[in-house]
C-alpha cells in the first residue's frame, strides 16, 4: 500500500506545523538554566559600589536585569521592577554597554527599583552570561544556580507564573 | 543488470571522494583570499574568516556575524578574533559560544544524537531511493520464456493434432 | 469609494470562483453537460471581478489614499510612482491579491486554450483550479483584507520597506508567483486524472507545456531573487539557504523533476501514477512556500508580517487541499497502470534516476529548512540549519546528475547499451578534463580538487547539451534545411541544459576565485585587489526621493585607466528609521567589482576615514546567465509545434500499453 505514503507523511507534517505555530523560533533560550552562574566583577554605577561580583549575589533569590538606557522596551517593564522592589524583592541592576552618566540619567527619570546597579559598559559580563539583547532577567536560587531566564519584559504573567514560585514567594 | 562496477567508481573511491569534497568544500565556501586581520597569522585569518560565516547573529537572525553590524555580532568578531590569537582551536571558540548561546549561534548543526537524522536523513534516503527505483525497474521487465522450459513433447503433440484435424478438414471438403 | 468597490469585487470573485467550483462538480456527477460549461463562464468572470479588485487595489495607491490601512503600511507621499505601484505586492495582503489575480488569469488561459480538451476533462481542471481560488479568496477577506479602512486616516504612510525599493521589486515577485500559481494548473490536470483515472496521450500534451510554462517562470523568479538580493543586501552573497529561498527552490527541484518524469511519460506511458505524484508535490511546496513564510513559524528575511492567526486559516487550507488531493491518489493511483518495461540502462531509465536525484535533493533542503522546528516541537532546544549544511548537502546530491545528464544524452530511448554509451561519451569526458584542471590554472594561477571537479562538471554538461541538436543539424543536406528541422522542443533542451552548465561554472568560479576585503580608508585613501587599484574620494551626504544617504565616491583604476567609478551608499529612511546599504557595482560579464559602504570610523565626521568591504567576484554573473537560459529554454519548449497541433486535431487517442507513440 505504498500509495498512502504520502498522506501519512502529510499529517506528521501537520502536527509538525501545529506545534510550530505555538512556538516563538526568535527566543533563543539559555543553556545557563540549571548552572552556576558565570562570574563577573564590574564597578558600581557611578563608583558605588566600587565593585559588585558574584559572590554578593548568594545567600537569597536575586533577580538580575540587565537595562541600558537607551533601550525601549525596558520602560515597558520598570513600573513592575519597581513594584517589585517595593514589595521587598530584591533585583540587581546591570546597565549594560550603557554610560555611567546616561544611566544615572535614565534611573533618576524613572525611579531606582535595584538595591545596587553595575556597569557592564563593554558587554563583557552579558557576553559570558549570555545577553543577546535588552532587557534580559535572570532569576538566581541562594547558591547562585540560575533558574531561569526572561527574554524580554518582565510581564505580570511571567512574573505570577515563572519567577514568583522560584524565589520562594506567592505572586 | 548493470555491473556497478563497470561505471568506473569503485566504492572506496567514491567514498573518499566524497570526504574529501566535503571537507575541502567546507574551507572554500568561504570566500578566498582576504586581508590580514590583525593580530592573527595567516593561518588564523583564514579560520577566522571561515568561523565569522559559520557564526549566527542572534540579533539579526538572518545574517553571520561576519555580515551583521549588530553591536553584538561586533562584539562577538572581535571574541573569535581575540581567542584566535591566543591560540585557541576552533572547537574550543564554538564550544565559548555555545556555553553562553547555545547550539543555535552554529550555523552548521553539530553532529549529535538529536541530529543524526538531520545529517544521515538525506543520504539513507538516497539511499533507499535508488534500491526501490532498481527494484522497480527490474519488476517491469517481460517475462523471458527460455528454451528449456518449453514443453517438447506436449508441443510436438499438438502440432500432430493440428495436422490431423486440417487433413480431416480437407477430406470432408473433396 | 474605490476601495469598497475592490472590496465588493473580491466577494463577488469568490461567488464566480464557487460557482467555477460547485456547478461543474455537479455536472460531473449528474452528467450534465450545461453545468460543465458554466465552468468556463464561471473562470472568465472571476477574472474580469479580480482584475477589476487589483486595479483599484493600485489606484487607491498611486493616489496615496492613507485611509486604506494597506495602503499606509506599505506607501510613502515621496515614494516614486513605480515602487507606488509595486508595492501592492510588497505586503502580504497585496502579495495575496496578486497572487489571487495570476492564478484567474492562468485559469482564464487554461479556460481559453483548451477548448479542444474533452468536456469532462476541462471541467473538472477549472473545477480544482476554482477550489483553489475560494480558498485564496476566504483567506484573503476573512483574515487579510486589502481593502481595510483605517481611522483616523493617517497623514503620512509608513512607507514601503526600503528594501523593497529596488528594480527587483518589480519583476521577482510577479515571476515567482507566475511559477508558483502554474503549478496548480499541473495539479489541477492531476487530480482530474485520479479523478477520471486515465492519464493519455492527450493528458501529457495538455499537461506538458503548462508545467513547463510555470517550471521557466519560477526558474526566472529565483534567478531574479539570487540577483536582487546580490545587488540589495550588501555583503556579495547570492544565496543564503535562507528559509524562504528555500520554499521557492523546493517546489524548484520537484519542478524539474516533473517536466521530466512528464518527459517519460509521454514517450513511453510509463510513471504515471509517479508523475501525479510530482504534480501534486510540486502545488504542496507552492502552497508550504506561502505557509512557511507569512505564518512566522521559521525566521526569515522576508519582512512578511507574521501572524500565527493566519498561519493557521492557511495550515487549515494546506490541510484541506493537499490532504483531499493525496488520499484522493492513495484512493485512485493503482488505477493509473503504466505497462511496459523501464530498463536502467536507456533515456528513461537515466530520467528516473535524475528524478530519484532531484527528489532527494529537494528533501534535504526540506529536512533543512524544517529540522529548527522539528527540534524545537520536540522540546529538544533550539538549533540553527544554515549554508554549511545545506552545501554540505546539496553538492554532492547534485554532482551526479550533471554527470547523468551528459550519459543520458547518448542514450536512447527503451533499450540502450552501456559499453557502446561510455565508448561515445569518452571524448567529451577527456575534453572536460583536460580543460578542467588545465584552464583553472592558466586563468587563476591556483586550483583545487573541489575546483577542478566542479569546472569539469560544468564543461561536461555544456559540451553534452547540444549533442542532440547537433545530430539533427547533421540529418539535413544543409545547415539551413537543418535549422529548419530542429523542433522548438530541442532548443529548449538544449539551451536549459546549457544554462545549467554555465549556472554551475558561474558557482565554481566565484566560489573558489572571490576574493573579499576588510579595508578602512580615509578620503584619498587606496587599497588593492587582484590587479584593481580602487581610490577611495570620501563620503558625503546627498538626497534622494524619501531617504538621506552618505554616499562615498571610490574609482577602480587597473593598470593606469579608469574602470569606473562607483557610488556606494548608506540610505536613512526617516520614515521608517531604517539604514540600507546600496552596493556599487562594476558589473562584467566575466567578473563583478563590488564595493560595500561599512561604517565611519567616528560617528561623528562621516567625511573622515570609512570601513568598506571590496570584493571581486568572478564569473558571478554566470549563476544568473545560467538562470536565463533555463528560462529561454523552458519557454522554446512550450512552443514546439506538437503541442500547438494536438490543439487542433480533434480525437483523443488512449495510448496502447506499450507506448507506440513517436
Amino acid at each position: 500500500m505504498r500509495f498512502a505514503i504520502p498522506i501519512v507523511v502529510l499529517l506528521g507534517l501537520l502536527a509538525l506545523f501545529a506545534v510550530g505555530l505555538t512556538r516563538d523560533p526568535r527566543e533563543v533560550p539559555s543553556p545557563l538554566i540549571g548552572k552556576a552562574s558565570p562570574a563577573f566583577a564590574l564597578p558600581g554605577l557611578g563608583g558605588t559600589p566600587p565593585q559588585l561580583a558574584n559572590a554578593d549575589l548568594k545567600g537569597r533569590p536575586v533577580m538580575v536585569n540587565f537595562f541600558a538606557s537607551w533601550c525601549a522596551a525596558c520602560r515597558n517593564e520598570h513600573p513592575l521592577l519597581m513594584q517589585l522592589a517595593k514589595d521587598g524583592v530584591e533585583i540587581i541592576g546591570i546597565d549594560y554597554k550603557d554610560t555611567d552618566a546616561e544611566g544615572l540619567e535614565w534611573l533618576t527619570r524613572h525611579g531606582n527599583p535595584y538595591r545596587v546597579v553595575a556597569a557592564d559598559a563593554q558587554g563583557v559580563m552579558g557576553l559570558d552570561w549570555g545577553v543577546y539583547g535588552v532587557p534580559e532577567t535572570y532569576v538566581l536560587s541562594p547558591e547562585g544556580t540560575i533558574l531561569f531566564k526572561q527574554i524580554g519584559p518582565v510581564t505580570e504573567q511571567a512574573w505570577r507564573e515563572k519567577i514568583a514560585p522560584l524565589m520562594g514567594r506567592a505572586s | 543488470m548493470v555491473d556497478l562496477n563497470v561505471m568506473g567508481i569503485r566504492p572506496l573511491g567514491r567514498v573518499s571522494f566524497v570526504a574529501v569534497v566535503l571537507g575541502v568544500l567546507a574551507v572554500l565556501l568561504s570566500t578566498g583570499v582576504q586581508a590580514q586581520t590583525p593580530g592573527l597569522n595567516e593561518a588564523q585569518d583564514t579560520r577566522y574568516h571561515q568561523l565569522i560565516s559559520e557564526l549566527r547573529c542572534l540579533v539579526c537572525q538572518n545574517q553571520t556575524i561576519a555580515e551583521s553590524n549588530a553591536p553584538l555580532a561586533l562584539d562577538l568578531r572581535e571574541q573569535v578574533r581575540r581567542q584566535l590569537a591566543e591560540g585557541r582551536s576552533n572547537e574550543e571558540i564554538a564550544g565559548y559560544l555555545t556555553d553562553r548561546y547555545g547550539d543555535f549561534v552554529l550555523y552548521r548543526p553539530p553532529f549529535k544524537a538529536s541530529t543524526a537524522l538531520l545529517w544521515a536523513g538525506p543520504f539513507l534516503l538516497l539511499l533507499a531511493a535508488l534500491w526501490w527505483a532498481m527494484r522497480w525497474m527490474r519488476n517491469t521487465r517481460a517475462p523471458v520464456v527460455r528454451r528449456r522450459d518449453i514443453d517438447e513433447a506436449a508441443v510436438q503433440k499438438l502440432l500432430a493434432e493440428t495436422r490431423a484435424a486440417l487433413a480431416a478438414q480437407d477430406e470432408t471438403k473433396t | 469609494m474605490l476601495a469598497e468597490l475592490g472590496h465588493f469585487a473580491l466577494i463577488l470573485a469568490l461567488a464566480a470562483a464557487l460557482a467555477q467550483t460547485l456547478v461543474p462538480a455537479y455536472g460531473l456527477l449528474t452528467r450534465n453537460s450545461r453545468a460543465l460549461a458554466v465552468a468556463s463562464s464561471a473562470a472568465q468572470a472571476q477574472f474580469l471581478v479580480m482584475l477589476t479588485a487589483y486595479l483599484c487595489l493600485t489606484y487607491c495607491f498611486i493616489d496615496k489614499d492613507f485611509s486604506v490601512a494597506y495602503v499606509a503600511a506599505n506607501s510613502h507621499s515621496e515614494l516614486p510612482l513605480i515602487y507606488r505601484i509595486s508595492a501592492v505586492w510588497g505586503a502580504h495582503e497585496g502579495s495575496l491579491l496578486l497572487w489571487g489575480l495570476m492564478l484567474s488569469g492562468w485559469t482564464l488561459a487554461v479556460s481559453i486554450f483548451n477548448r479542444r480538451l474533452p468536456a469532462d476533462l476541462a471541467a473538472t481542471v477549472l473545477a480544482v483550479l476554482g477550489f483553489v481560488s475560494v480558498g485564496f479568496l476566504l483567506f484573503m477577506l476573512i483574515t487579510s483584507n486589502p481593502f481595510d479602512r483605517l481611522f483616523p486616516v493617517p497623514l503620512e504612510g509608513r512607507d514601503l520597506n526600503p528594501l523593497l525599493q529596488d528594480p527587483g521589486l518589480i519583476i521577482h515577485p510577479p515571476m515567482l508567483y507566475m511559477g508558483y500559481v502554474g503549478f496548480s494548473v499541473a495539479f489541477a490536470f492531476a487530480i482530474a486524472a485520479l479523478i477520471t483515472g486515465k492519464l493519455d496521450t492527450a493528458w501529457v500534451r495538455w499537461t506538458r507545456p503548462w508545467t513547463t510554462a510555470a517550471w521557466a517562470f519560477l526558474t526566472m523568479g529565483i534567478t531574479l531573487g539570487s540577483w536582487w538580493a546580490y545587488n540589495e543586501l550588501g555583503w556579495g552573497g547570492w544565496w543564503f539557504w535562507d528559509p524562504v529561498e528555500n520554499a521557492s527552490f523546493m517546489p524548484w527541484l520537484a519542478g524539474t523533476a516533473l517536466i521530466h518524469s512528464l518527459a517519460v511519460t509521454e514517450k513511453r506511458g510509463l510513471l504515471q501514477s509517479w508523475t501525479v505524484l510530482l504534480a501534486i508535490l510540486c502545488f504542496a511546496l507552492s502552497l508550504l512556500g506561502t505557509f512557511l513564510v507569512r505564518s512566522g513559524v521559521l525566521v526569515s528575511v522576508h519582512a512578511f508580517a507574521s501572524d500565527p492567526a493566519r498561519g493557521v486559516f492557511i495550515l487549515a487550507f494546506l490541510a484541506v487541499v493537499v490532504g483531499g488531493a493525496l488520499s484522493l491518489y492513495a484512493w485512485r493511483a493503482p488505477k493509473l497502470s503504466s505497462e511496459g518495461e523501464l530498463r536502467l540502462f536507456s533515456r528513461e531509465g537515466l530520467l528516473l534516476l535524475n528524478n530519484v536525484f532531484l527528489v532527494t535533493a529537494c528533501f534535504g533542503v526540506l529536512l533543512g529548512t524544517l529540522y529548527p522546528l522539528v527540534i524545537d516541537a520536540f522540546s529538544l532546544g533550539k538549533i540553527s540549519v544554515g549554508p554549511p549544511y545545506f552545501n554540505a548537502i546539496f553538492f554532492p546530491l547534485m554532482a551526479p546528475l550533471f554527470v547523468l545528464l551528459g550519459l543520458a544524452v547518448f542514450t536512447p530511448w527503451k533499450r540502450g547499451h552501456l559499453g557502446e554509451g561510455l565508448r561515445r561519451l569518452r571524448v567529451p569526458a577527456l575534453f572536460a578534463l583536460v580543460a578542467a584542471v588545465a584552464m583553472p590554472f592558466a586563468l587563476q594561477g591556483k586550483s583545487s580538487l573541489v575546483i577542478a571537479a566542479g569546472v569539469w562538471l560544468a564543461l561536461w554538461t555544456l559540451a553534452t547539451a547540444p549533442v542532440e541538436l547537433i545530430k539533427r543539424l547533421r540529418s539535413k543536406p544543409t545547415l539551413l534545411a537543418g535549422l529548419a528541422s530542429v523542433p522548438s522542443s530541442t532548443w529548449g533542451m538544449t539551451l536549459a541544459h546549457c544554462g545549467l552548465g554555465l549556472w554551475m561554472l558561474g558557482v565554481v568560479s566565484v566560489t573558489g576565485y572571490g576574493i573579499e576585503r576588510d579595508v578602512r580608508l580615509g578620503p584619498g585613501g587606496e587599497a588593492e585587489m587582484s590587479g584593481f587599484n580602487f581610490q577611495f574620494a570620501g563620503v558625503q551626504e546627498s538626497k534622494g526621493p524619501n531617504f538621506i544617504a552618505d554616499r562615498g565616491t571610490v574609482t577602480v583604476e587597473r593598470g593606469g585607466r579608469t574602470v569606473s567609478t562607483l557610488e556606494p551608499e548608506k540610505r536613512l529612511y526617516p520614515s521608517q528609521g531604517s539604514v540600507m546599504t546600496e552596493t556599487g557595482v562594476d558589473v562584467g560579464l566575466f567578473r563583478d567589482l563590488y564595493v560595500a559602504l561599512g561604517e565611519p570610523i567616528d560617528k561623528e565626521n562621516i567625511g573622515g576615514d570609512w570601513s568598506l568591504r571590496l570584493y571581486y567576484k568572478p564569473m558571478i554573473r554566470f549563476v544568473w546567465l545560467g538562470g536565463v537560459f533555463m528560462f529561454a529554454g523552458g519557454l522554446c519548449s512550450v512552443m514546439d509545434r506538437r503541442y500547438r497541433l494536438a490543439n487542433a486535431a480533434s480525437p483523443v487517442r488512449t495510448a496502447t500499453p506499450a507506448g507506440a507513440m513517436a
